[in-house]
C-alpha cells in the first residue's frame, strides 16, 4: 500500500498485478507496470498476448479479477468507459465507431457526455484540429472521409476531452507513410504538453521511431520491458514470440508467360459507400509476386472479388492464361487453377459456426475431388482438414472444432493454407497477414514465395508496406478505384510508394502549425 | 448475479436437450394456465399427453390419428426447414398445400369414374406440381424484383383460400352433390382414394411419402453438396458467395422443394382423410408446420419427433375439450407455449448460464 502511494506520486498510470481470466484462458497473469507523465509508452505483444484486454481494464470495458490501478496518485477502477474520460483517460480503438450518414460535428456530438451547441463545437473542432495538424471540416459527411480522415475524427473527438492518458489501439494500419508521418508529429506535440500515450502496435519500425518504452506480453504475462531506442525490432519481435525468427527469402526470377490479365476494367460500386474500380489494367507472370498496396476501402475488396469471380464482369476483360473467364463465378475458376483468399477471414473466406472440415469443404471441393457427382465424400474432406492443420500448424483441438473458435491468426493460417495447398495456377490474397502474430506472418509470407517459386502467379492486396516489399517482384498502388502502373518493387523508396498511394495532400504537419 | 456467456462453439448436448426442456416447461406453464381455468392440471395434462396413445376407451381411435396428423404436418415441415436453413422464409405453405390438393383431386376428378393403377401416381405429380407452381410465384418474384418472399408466399395464402372457395362451389363442385358445396368424395372412387395401407395403423401413402421425405432431407443435408450450400447460405451469406453459391437456384430450389412437400401433403389429405375439397379443407397443417419444423431444430430426424409430438397435443387436445371442456382457445395458447418455451431455452445452445459476483477484487 505504501510502496504504491510513494510510486504514484511521479507516475501518471501505476497498474499493479492485473489479472483478468475467461474460461480456459487467462488473458492477463498479474500484470504491471506505469506510465509517466508525457510518454510514449509501447504495449507490445502476438496476437492473443493480453494487450486489448488490459487497455480494456484501463479504459473501464473489463473489470480486473484482481489487481489495483492508480491514476495521478489516487485508486482508479473506473466502472465504465464515462468514468474513465471523466477521470482522463481516452481511447481511439482500431475499428472506428462513426456513422457514415452524420457529418464529423454530429459524430464528436453524439460520443460527448453534454455536448456543446454545434456552432460552438463547429468552431471547437475546427481550432483543435487545426491545432495538431490534423486539419478537419466539422461539416464534411463521415461518409465520404478516407480512413485516414475518420481517424481524425476519433482523435480530435479524444482531444476534445483534453485526455491525460490517450490510448491508441494500431492507429497507423489505415494510413498511407506520409499520413503516418503528419500523426507522429501530432503525438509528439501531445507529448511535449505532458499527455502520455499508451501505444499498441505490430510494426516495430514504428515503436522504435516513437516510443519511450515498452512492456511486452506474451501469453498474458508481461516477459519484458525495453527501451525501444535501444533495441532493433528483430530482438524486439523475438520478444514477444519467445524464439527466434525466420526471415522469408525470396528466389531470383526470369520473366514467364503472362498469367492472368486484367484489361480496361470498369466495376461501378456495389453500394453507397462502396467503391468503383475505374480503368484497372493489369497483368501477372507465372512465378511472379504482385503487390498491391493502399489504404483500405480504396477498392483492394472490389478488385480481389472482381480476380475471385465474386463480381462478374464482362467477359474478356478478364484473362487466365488466355482463355477469357470474366463471367465465371468462383468454381469454374476454381476448376481453372484461379484461387482466392479474402480479406475477411470470419463470414466470408469461412462460416463461422462450421467446422473447419465443413470449411475445408467451402473452397476445396472441386479440385480436391471433395465429393462425386454432388455426394460429399467426408472421409477425404477431414483428410485435407487435417492436411492443412498439419502443413500450416493450426493450433485448433480438431478439425470439428468451429472456426469462430479459433484466434484469428489461426484461423488465417487455415484460410491461406486451405488455397496454397490446392496448388494454385493463380492466386489472389488479400490482406494475408492482417492481424497474424510476426512468426505466423513470416510463415505465410514464406508459404507464399514457395509458392510463387513453383510457377504460381499471385496477386497480394496488402496495406502492410513493409510485407509487400519483402515478398513482391512488381508494386501498383490503388487510389480511390484506380490500379497504378506497376513497377519493379526492388528499389522503391517510402516516399515514392505514398505518391503511389496519392494520400496526405490536404495535410499538413503539426510542427509547421506551431511555428 | 447471473450471466449469460457465450459458448466458443455451440453444444451439441444441449441442442439436443432444449426441445425435452421445452416441452417440460410448457406442461408446467399449461398446468398453471389449465388449474386457473379451474381445470385440474395433472389430469388436463395427461388427457393430453397420455390418454390418446395409452386409454383403453379412446387409443384404439386416437392412435391411427396420430399418424394422419403428423404426416401432412412432417412432410411440410421438412419441406420448411430445407428454406429455413437457407434464410429462405416460406411462410405460404398452407397456401401451397391448399392448390396442390386442388390440383391434385382435379386431376383424380377428370378420371372419373375410369378405374386405373395409374389415377393416383397422376395426382400425386400433379399435387406436387401444384404446390411447386404457387411457391415459384414467390420464388420469381425475389429472384427477378428482390420482393421479400414472407410477405408474398403468406398473402398468396389467402389468394389460395380464395381459389378454394371458388373450386368447391363451381368447378369441382359434384354435379350429384344436390347443389351442396364440396366435390365428389374421392372415398368413394377407388382408383383415385388414398386408403389406409395397413388397416387401423392410419398409414396411408402421406405417411410413406413423409417417411421417406425426413430419410431424402437427411442426405441432402448431411451428404450433398447443395446442403452444404443450403446450410452456407444461411449462417454466411459471404462466404457462401465464396464458395460458389448462385443464390438465385439456391432461392427457388428452397422454395420448389417446400411447394412440392406441402403440394403433396395437400394431394394426401385431400384424397384421404379429408375426401373431398371443401370450402373449408384446410385446416392451418402450413402454419403448424412452421412451429414443427423450429420445434425439430430444423434437422429431418427432430422433425419427426416434433411432428408426432405436435400431432398428439392436437388429438389430446381435442379429447382434453371433449373430456374436460377445456377451451380450444387454451389448447392453441398450449401449442403456441411450446414455441414460446423452445425459443426461450435455445438460448442455452448458444451461451451459458454463469452464477456468481462479477466485480473487483
Amino acid at each position: 500500500m505504501d510502496e504504491r502511494l510513494t510510486s504514484a506520486g511521479e507516475d501518471l498510470l501505476t497498474i499493479e498485478g492485473l489479472t483478468k481470466a475467461y474460461p480456459g484462458v487467462v488473458a492477463n497473469d498479474n500484470v504491471s507496470f506505469s506510465i509517466r507523465p508525457g510518454e510514449v509508452h509501447a504495449l507490445l505483444g502476438e496476437n492473443g498476448a493480453g494487450k486489448s484486454t488490459l487497455v480494456k481494464m484501463i479504459y473501464g470495458l473489463v473489470k480486473p479479477d484482481a489487481g489495483s490501478m492508480t491514476f495521478k496518485g489516487t485508486p482508479y477502477a473506473p466502472s465504465e468507459p464515462r468514468a474513465a474520460r471523466a477521470s482522463g483517460v481516452a481511447m481511439v480503438f482500431q475499428h472506428f465507431s462513426l456513422f457514415e450518414a452524420l457529418d464529423v460535428a454530429e459524430n464528436i456530438a453524439l460520443g460527448m457526455e453534454h455536448p456543446p451547441k454545434m456552432r460552438d463545437l463547429a468552431t471547437r473542432i475546427r481550432e483543435v484540429s487545426h491545432n495538431y495538424g490534423l486539419p478537419l471540416d466539422p461539416d464534411q459527411l463521415v461518409g465520404d472521409l478516407s480512413a485516414g480522415e475518420r481517424q481524425r475524427v476519433e482523435i480530435i473527438r479524444c482531444l476534445l476531452q483534453n485526455p491525460k492518458l490517450l490510448i491508441m489501439d494500431e492507429p497507423t494500419s489505415v494510413l498511407t507513410p506520409q499520413e503516418v508521418a503528419i500523426l507522429f508529429q501530432t503525438l509528439e506535440k501531445l507529448r511535449g504538453e505532458g499527455c502520455s500515450i499508451l501505444y499498441i502496435s505490430h510494426k516495430l519500425e514504428e515503436i522504435r521511431a516513437l516510443c519511450d518504452h515498452a512492456t511486452v506480453l506474451r501469453l498474458g504475462k508481461k516477459v519484458a520491458t525495453c527501451n525501444p531506442r535501444q533495441e532493433t525490432a528483430r530482438a524486439m519481435a523475438e520478444m514477444m514470440v519467445g524464439e527466434t525468427l525466420h526471415v522469408p527469402q525470396k528466389a531470383l526470377r526470369v520473366p514467364q508467360d503472362v498469367a492472368l490479365e486484367i484489361e480496361a476494367l470498369d466495376v461501378p460500386a456495389r453500394t453507397a459507400f462502396g467503391t468503383s474500380l475505374k480503368g484497372i489494367n493489369m497483368s501477372v507472370q507465372k512465378g511472379e509476386i504482385l503487390g498491391i498496396g493502399g489504404v483500405a476501402g480504396n477498392g483492394q475488396e472490389e478488385l480481389c472479388a472482381v480476380i475471385a469471380g465474386e463480381i462478374l464482369v464482362e467477359n474478356a476483360k478478364l484473362r487466365l492464361a488466355g482463355i477469357p473467364i470474366g463471367d465465371q463465378g468462383p468454381n469454374p475458376r476454381r476448376a481453372l487453377g484461379l484461387l482466392s483468399a479474402p480479406e475477411e477471414r470470419l463470414g466470408h473466406a469461412a462460416a463461422p459456426d462450421m467446422s473447419l472440415t465443413e470449411n475445408a469443404l467451402l473452397s476445396g471441393s472441386a479440385r480436391q475431388e471433395l465429393e462425386h457427382k454432388g455426394m460429399i465424400d467426408w472421409g477425404k474432406t477431414r483428410d485435407f482438414a487435417k492436411h492443412i492443420i498439419r502443413e500450416f500448424d493450426v493450433r485448433t483441438p480438431s478439425p470439428n472444432t468451429a472456426a469462430r473458435a479459433l484466434s484469428g491468426g489461426n484461423l488465417q493460417k487455415f484460410v491461406i493454407g486451405r488455397e496454397i495447398l490446392q496448388k494454385p495456377a493463380v492466386l489472389v490474397v488479400n490482406q494475408p497477414t492482417w492481424g497474424v502474430d510476426a512468426s505466423a506472418a513470416a510463415s505465410i509470407r514464406q508459404a507464399l514465395l514457395d509458392l510463387a517459386a513453383e510457377d504460381a502467379a499471385i496477386v497480394v492486396i496488402s496495406q502492410d508496406l513493409d510485407e509487400l516489399m519483402e515478398i513482391s517482384d512488381r508494386f501498383a498502388a490503388l487510389n480511390e478505384g484506380r490500379l497504378s502502373p506497376p513497377v519493379e518493387a526492388a528499389g522503391l523508396t517510402v516516399d515514392q510508394i505514398g505518391l503511389m498511394m496519392g494520400g496526405a495532400h490536404d495535410l499538413e504537419p503539426a510542427a509547421e502549425v506551431t511555428a | 448475479m447471473i450471466t449469460l456467456e457465450k459458448r466458443p462453439q455451440p453444444s451439441k448436448l444441449w441442442t439436443a436437450i432444449t426441445p425435452v426442456l421445452a416441452v417440460i416447461a410448457t406442461m408446467i406453464a399449461g398446468g398453471f394456465m389449465f388449474a386457473i381455468l379451474g381445470k385440474d392440471p395433472f389430469e388436463a395434462i395427461r388427457t393430453i399427453f397420455w390418454d390418446p396413445l395409452f386409454n383403453e376407451q379412446f387409443a384404439a381411435f386416437s392412435r391411427p390419428q396420430l399418424l394422419v396428423k403428423a404426416a401432412p404436418l412432417i412432410l411440410i415441415a421438412i419441406g420448411l426447414s430445407v428454406g429455413f436453413r437457407a434464410g429462405v422464409w416460406n411462410i405460404g405453405a398452407e397456401g401451397q398445400y391448399i392448390i396442390g390438393a386442388i390440383c391434385g383431386a382435379a386431376v383424380g376428378l377428370a378420371f372419373y369414374p375410369t378405374e386405373s393403377f395409374f389415377i393416383f401416381p397422376l395426382m400425386v405429380i400433379a399435387g406436387a406440381l401444384g404446390g411447386l407452381a404457387w411457391a415459384m410465384i414467390p420464388g420469381i418474384l425475389k429472384v427477378k424484383f428482390h420482393t421479400n418472399e414472407i410477405l408474398v408466399s403468406l398473402l398468396l395464402v389467402y389468394v389460395a383460400e380464395f381459389i378454394l372457395a371458388s373450386m368447391a362451389l363451381g368447378t369441382l363442385r359434384n354435379p350429384e352433390g344436390n347443389g351442396f358445396p364440396g366435390s365428389r368424395n374421392l372415398k368413394e372412387y377407388p382408383s383415385a382414394f388414398n386408403a389406409e395401407l395397413l388397416p387401423g395403423s392410419g398409414a396411408h401413402w402421406g405417411v410413406v411419402a413423409a417417411i421417406v421425405a425426413v430419410i431424402f432431407a437427411y442426405v441432402l443435408f448431411s451428404k450433398h453438396m447443395m446442403g452444404f450450400h443450403i446450410r452456407l447460405a444461411g449462417q454466411a451469406p459471404k462466404a457462401a458467395r465464396f464458395g460458389g453459391v448462385e443464390p438465385a437456384r439456391l432461392i427457388l430450389f428452397c422454395l420448389g422443394v417446400s411447394g412440392m412437400l406441402a403440394g403433396m401433403a395437400g394431394l394426401f389429405e385431400v384424397s384421404g382423410p379429408a375426401g373431398q375439397i371443401s370450402i373449408d379443407f384446410n385446416v392451418g397443417y402450413g402454419f403448424t408446420a412452421i412451429i414443427v419444423a423450429f420445434l425439430g431444430r430444423l434437422n429431418p430426424f427432430g422433425i419427426l419427433l416434433a411432428g408426432l409430438l405436435m400431432a398428439l397435443t392436437y388429438i389430446g387436445g381435442e379429447l382434453a375439450s371433449f373430456m374436460l371442456g377445456v377451451p380450444t382457445a387454451a389448447i392453441q395458447a398450449f401449442q403456441g407455449m411450446l414455441l414460446f418455451f423452445l425459443l426461450a431455452v435455445d438460448v442455452l445452445t448458444n451461451y451459458r448460464i454463469r452464477f456468481g459476483k462479477r466485480g473487483i477484487a
